[in-house]
Parts: structure tokens; C-alpha cells; sequence
């Protein structure tokens, strides 16, 4: 079992503690990040994500708990004493100095010899591509090489945690997804434990070995990316990633894991989650617009119901179609354009539904 | 007229005021100075139009009883006494007005603006009548003398008024808000996120001020000193009321030459003297630490 990097244990903070603008920015939050994981908060904006990360690097104090460093409690140690490098959303690199000395700071600061320093700076200039920039100033690059440099820096002291800030939220979409991958590898190729924040959903699936999602000062629910996706929690890790179908039901049967709940006159889903709901109780229910499948009404099968189908809306690979359900719910269904044998359906169609098997979440209040 | 030429001339026009006040108040007075310089003493002010280069001679040299001309380092005396004061209230000023400048900047803006406001009180009040204030602090029984007589740490009052040093505190007092503004200035713009950055790279407290905040902040450090040392180095409010006029200093001189001494010349030669001796100067300290450090580089 690999070890623990950073554990966050019961971390409260508040900032204007005995003033009338008193905010818990974060709420008896636990965590335990393991070494050499690629670990990514995800959450809206003010949820927290900046505050526990700079609690983590040592500019913040909790108002309670404690962080560990591969079992050393961080309590009382300022940044510059902790080995803990943070890669910041405005990059901050020092504009006085080249791109080389930007990258030689830290090794200087740690002491390092020439020889030494000399060889971390070549080596993380190589890691990210910047070689041929090392006598450059910074406001002469372009904000997506000034990121690889604020990266360099913050790994040529080799750290042993690495925080990055939404490092990524300021450069366009094409060099957004370049960097997604070249984050991914660099964590590999340097072993080195990175704590990853961002508002993005799909930037956390993609890149995350774990991921805890964040609202409001708390964390929703911790998990590999397919079971953050695939089996939410509550409604706001449902809603928060990727698109949702949320339908309101009453539980009509109980059988053991398998819950079944009557969304409306004689449609029945299985569903799985959130147990301890006895018979009669209202739920919530999601699934994923892509694992409900459309098919022509004369082809209606067991366990399928029927609806109408509201819009059509054409995204070029996908298509998505509203439907409504007995003239009430409205359920979103994504199809493939180039799913063979499939049938293109018109507003106004009516289509027989096909949810799949295990495609029910029925989620937490 | 091609566009370009236009351009021109618009550009032209649109600097001209500038060029136009310059002229009047900078090179036609240096001009008139140089000129003086190489005229005849007038005994009863201004100048004769004869051609001689006695003010310059003077400057150096003095007759003796034999009516030889033998080298005279009266005046260069009081040029390198009046550098030596000038560079330690340029220093004393910094030391002092750094950190009160970055103390300012770090404070919430309310607080800041007071602070700021409060700096530029004195210039409210003649300097005149501040550097008076000054003797009543620094006599014989003024007091600081009262002070310490009364806590009994000295028996008979120290000798502080008409010393080096008083014309130093005069000086300091005099100058320290220039300091001040301009230090402030750059501080405030400072990105306060670089100094959390170079903590997290390991950076103590000693050399995050020597690697990322002094050189962040040279601008306004170098345009502080600039604005305290030239006009110290001419200054003669301080010198003659708290130096008590024995100790000349350039500026004190050059005032005596158009004023009692009426030897315009002479004065001239000594202004003159003084604005070489700031040019080199400040070559020195322009050039000196931008090479080294490509401070010039950065200060854009
Ligand atoms: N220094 C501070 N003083 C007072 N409140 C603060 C301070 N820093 C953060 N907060 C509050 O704490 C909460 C969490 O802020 P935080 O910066 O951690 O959010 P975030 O998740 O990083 O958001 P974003 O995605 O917008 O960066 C917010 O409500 C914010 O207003
Ligand atoms: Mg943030």
C-alpha cells in the first residue's frame, strides 16, 4: 500500500474570525493524498480549492486541525522551510531575472552549488520544452511558456509535493489540451505527488488519479474519475460533472442493493446508491444522457417506456434530443451520428426509451 | 506633404510646448551662467563685458603677499565637504525612508492614504521656518539639551547646533519626504503574490529584500537618491542657519558670490563647477549598479 504525502485532517479555516464578515472558506475537511498520486480538487468558484492548497504550502494557518507531511505535522513551518513547490494561476515569475535564474532561484536559495543548480535548471528547461528560451525576460513570452517556466521552477528544487493553482486556466482551449497531457506524463516521469486544482470538470477526469469534489467549504465525495462520474453522490457532484438527467421519484420496492423507484404512472427504474430509503420515500434519481438509448416506438422491448421527443440539438458527433415523459419530465438522451443502423428522429417523433443496466444513481438528499 | 512627414510634424508641434519651456527656463539661464562666468566682476554687481578667465582662476588659485598666483584648495574643500554631506543624507534618507515608505505600502488603503497625506504635511509650512525650528531643538539649551540635562545624563550642554552634524539633520529633515514618494510609489505597485512566490522557493526573509524586493523597487530607490543628493549637494537654507554659515557648503558659497560678494563671475564658475560635478555624479551612479545588475533594464 502506497504511502500517505499529505494528509489533511479536520482542517477548518475562517478568515475575519470576530468581525461580521466571518466566511468559512473551509469546514472539517479531511484528506489523504498519496505519494506519487495525481490528486485534483475540483470544485466552483469560492468552494475553497485556493485556500486549502495555500494552508497546504504554508501561507495560511487553519483555525483548527492539522496537515501532515508524509507523517511530519506542518503546523508552525513557513513556506520557505517546507518542500512543497506551488506552480500559481498568475505564474509569478520574477520579472527582474532570465527565465534561467527564474529557474535557478530556488536551488540557489536552497544552497545549491553551481555544478548542481546549473544541471537541475538544463534538465527542467528540457523537461518542458524551454531550452532555447533560458536568457529570455518573462514578459517576453507568451502566457503558455511562461506557465512551462513557472513549472520548471517549481520542480527543479524537486519537491515533494507539487501544488498547481488552475495552472491551465489562462491559456486557450488547443494549448489547454497540450497541457493536460505534458501535466499527466511530467507527474509520471518525475514521481513527484501533485495536488491539482480546478474548476474544470474535464480537465480533472482526464488528468486525476483521484479526485475529491469540493462545494462550499466541504468535500462531496472523494473517488477515481469513472466513480466520481459514473456513481455520484448527491445531486451537486451529479450536476457539477458533466451533463445530468435529475428525476424526482418515490420508492416502490427494496431488494437489497437494488432499489426500485416508480418515476410516474406505471414507469418503474431499478436503481442503485443510496441505501436505507424504505418504500414510499421520495428520491432523486440521475443518469447520464448517453446511457439512455432511443429507438423507433415499433421496436419497444421489455423495461423500455415511451416518450416524445421535444428538440433535437446537432453537436456534430453527438446529437442530443429532450424528450418528454408522460407530457412532464423532460429527459436529455445523447446518441452517436455515426452509430450504424441509427435512426435520425424528428420533433414531435414518438421513441421508446432504453435505460441501461446499473445507469441509476439514486442520490443523497 | 506625405504622410509621414505629417507625422513628423504633428509630433513636432506636439512636443513642442515642452521643448519651448525648456529652453526658456533651462538652457537661457545655463547659457547666461556660462557666459558670466567669462566676464568681468562688476564691484557693484553683475558683470563688465571684458573676456577673462579670472573666476576660474580664482576658483583654484589665490595671490600670495608677493603677489604670486599659488594653488588655493579652499574651495575644493568646501565642494568635497558638501559632497561628503550630500552623500550621507542621500544615505541616512534611504535608510530611514525605505522602510517607512514600505511600511506605508504594506498598510490598508485608508490607513495608506493618511500616512501618505501626513508625509507631505511639512511642505505646508515655509522650510525656512522649519529649519528655524531646528535650532530651537539643537542650542545649547534647546531641547535636547533640556532633555538630557533634566534626566541628568550629561552635565553641561553638548555642542549640537553649528556642527557637521546639524547641518546633516537639516539636511535629512529637509529632504526625506523626496525619499519617501518615490520608494512608495514602487512599492505599491510591488506584486505582493512574487514575495509569497520566492517564500515557497525557499527564500528567508533577508534574501527575499536582496533578490526580489530591492531590485523590484530600484527605480523608485534610484530616483529617491537622485532627488535628495543633487539638491543637498546646492542647498544653503540648512548649511547656513544650522552649519552657522562658517562651514560654507557649494550652495551657500555660490549664494554669498551674488549676493554680499557681489562676484557674479565667480558665481557663475561655481555653478558651473557644481553642474559638472552632479553629471559625473549621477554617471556614476546610473551606470555603476545598471551594469552590474541590468537594473536600467528592468527600471522601464
Ligand atoms: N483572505 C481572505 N479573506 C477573507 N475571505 C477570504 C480570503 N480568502 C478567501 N476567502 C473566502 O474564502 C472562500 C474560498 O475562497 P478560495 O479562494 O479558496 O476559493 P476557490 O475555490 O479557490 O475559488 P476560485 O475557483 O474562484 O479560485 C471564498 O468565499 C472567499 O471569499
Ligand atoms: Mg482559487
Amino acid at each position: 500500500m502506497p504511502e500517505t504525502a499529505i494528509e489533511v485532517r479536520n482542517i477548518t479555516k475562517k478568515f475575519g474570525v470576530h468581525t461580521e464578515h466571518e466566511v468559512t472558506a473551509l469546514d472539517d475537511v479531511s484528506i489523504s493524498i498519496k505519494d506519487n498520486e495525481f490528486f485534483t480538487l475540483l470544485g466552483p468558484s469560492g468552494c475553497g480549492k485556493t485556500t486549502l492548497l495555500r494552508l497546504i504550502a504554508g501561507f495560511e494557518y487553519s483555525t483548527r486541525g492539522q496537515i501532515l507531511l508524509y507523517g511530519e505535522n506542518l503546523i508552525g513551518l513557513p513556506p520557505q522551510k517546507r518542500p512543497i513547490n506551488t506552480v500559481f494561476q498568475h505564474y509569478a515569475l520574477f520579472p527582474h531575472m532570465t527565465v534561467a535564474e527564474n529557474v535557478a532561484f530556488p536551488m540557489k536559495m536552497l544552497g545549491k552549488d553551481d555544478g548542481e543548480t546549473k544541471k537541475a535548471v538544463n534538465e527542467k528547461l528540457e523537461l518542458v520544452k524551454m531550452q532555447d528560451f533560458a536568457n529570455r525576460k518573462p514578459g517576453q513570452l507568451s502566457g503558455g511558456q511562461q506557465q512551462r517556466i513557472a513549472l520548471a521552477r517549481a520542480l527543479a528544487p524537486h519537491p515533494k509535493v507539487l501544488l498547481l493553482d488552475e495552472p491551465l486556466s489562462a491559456l486557450d482551449l488547443k494549448l489547454r489540451q497540450e497541457m493536460r497531457t505534458e501535466l499527466k506524463n511530467l507527474q509520471r516521469e518525475t514521481g513527484i505527488t501533485f495536488i491539482f486544482v480546478t474548476h474544470d470538470q474535464v480537465e480533472a477526469l482526464t488528468m486525476s488519479d483521484r479526485i475529491a469534489v469540493m462545494s462550499v467549504g466541504k468535500i462531496q465525495q472523494r473517488g477515481c474519475p469513472t466513480e466520481i462520474y459514473e456513481k455520484p453522490n448527491n445531486r451537486f457532484v451529479a450536476d457539477f460533472i458533466g451533463e445530468t438527467n435529475l428525476l424526482e421519484a418515490t420508492v416502490s420496492k427494496v431488494e437489497g442493493n437494488d432499489i426500485f423507484c416508480k418515476l410516474s404512472d406505471n414507469i418503474i427504474l431499478k436503481g442503485e446508491g443510496e441505501t436505507g430509503k424504505n418504500v414510499g420515500d421520495p428520491v432523486t434519481l440521475a443518469v447520464r444522457p448517453e446511457k439512455i438509448a432511443l429507438s423507433p416506438i415499433s421496436e419497444q422491448t421489455e423495461g423500455s417506456f415511451t416518450g416524445k421527443i421535444n428538440n433535437s440539438i446537432y453537436l456534430g458527433t453527438d446529437t442530443t434530443y429532450i424528450i418528454s415523459v408522460n407530457g412532464k419530465s423532460e429527459l436529455a438522451s445523447v446518441e452517436q451520428n455515426s452509430a450504424v443502423g441509427k435512426v435520425r428522429f424528428k420533433i414531435g417523433d414518438e421513441v421508446c426509451i432504453n435505460v441501461a443496466d446499473n445507469a441509476i444513481r439514486i442520490l443523497e438528499d | 506633404m506625405e504622410p509621414a512627414k505629417r507625422e513628423a510634424t504633428k509630433r513636432w508641434l506636439g512636443i513642442s510646448p515642452a521643448v519651448l519651456v525648456i529652453f526658456i527656463f533651462m538652457v537661457i539661464p545655463i547659457c547666461i551662467m556660462a557666459v558670466y562666468a567669462f566676464l568681468e566682476a562688476n564691484p557693484y554687481g553683475g558683470v563688465r563685458p571684458h573676456f577673462t578667465l579670472d573666476a576660474f582662476i580664482q576658483f583654484f588659485f589665490e595671490y600670495d603677499f608677493d603677489d604670486n598666483l599659488v594653488f588655493n584648495s579652499a574651495y575644493l574643500n568646501i565642494y568635497w565637504r558638501s559632497f561628503v554631506l550630500a552623500f550621507f543624507t542621500t544615505v541616512l534618507c534611504l535608510l530611514i525612508g525605505f522602510p517607512t515608505a514600505y511600511y506605508i505600502a504594506m498598510q490598508p488603503t485608508n490607513k495608506k492614504n493618511m500616512l501618505i497625506f501626513l508625509v507631505t504635511i511639512p511642505f505646508w509650512t515655509n522650510l525656512l521656518i522649519r529649519t528655524f525650528s531646528w535650532i530651537l531643538i539643537l542650542r545649547d539649551y534647546g531641547v535636547i539639551n533640556n532633555i538630557l540635562l533634566g534626566m541628568g545624563v550629561i552635565d553641561k550642554p553638548l555642542t549640537l547646533l553649528y556642527t557637521n552634524g546639524a547641518v546633516l539633520i537639516g539636511l535629512v529633515y529637509t529632504y526625506i519626504p523626496f525619499i519617501v514618494l518615490p520608494i512608495y510609489a514602487t512599492v505599491e505597485k510591488l506584486d505582493l503574490r512574487l514575495l509569497e512566490a520566492a517564500h515557497d522557493l525557499y527564500a528567508n526573509r533577508r534574501q527575499l529584500m536582496s533578490k526580489i524586493i530591492l531590485p523590484l523597487t530600484a527605480p523608485g530607490i534610484i530616483a529617491g537618491g537622485i532627488l535628495v543628493f543633487i539638491p543637498s549637494l546646492g542647498a544653503f537654507i540648512a548649511p547656513n542657519l544650522l552649519g552657522g554659515g562658517k562651514k560654507l557648503m557649494i550652495g551657500s558659497l555660490i549664494q554669498l558670490q551674488f549676493a554680499s560678494s557681489r562676484n557674479w563671475p565667480f558665481g557663475s564658475a561655481a555653478a558651473l563647477f557644481l553642474m559638472a560635478a552632479v553629471l559625473i555624479a549621477m554617471m556614476i551612479y546610473l551606470l555603476g549598479p545598471a551594469r552590474k545588475t541590468d537594473l536600467g533594464e528592468n527600471a522601464g
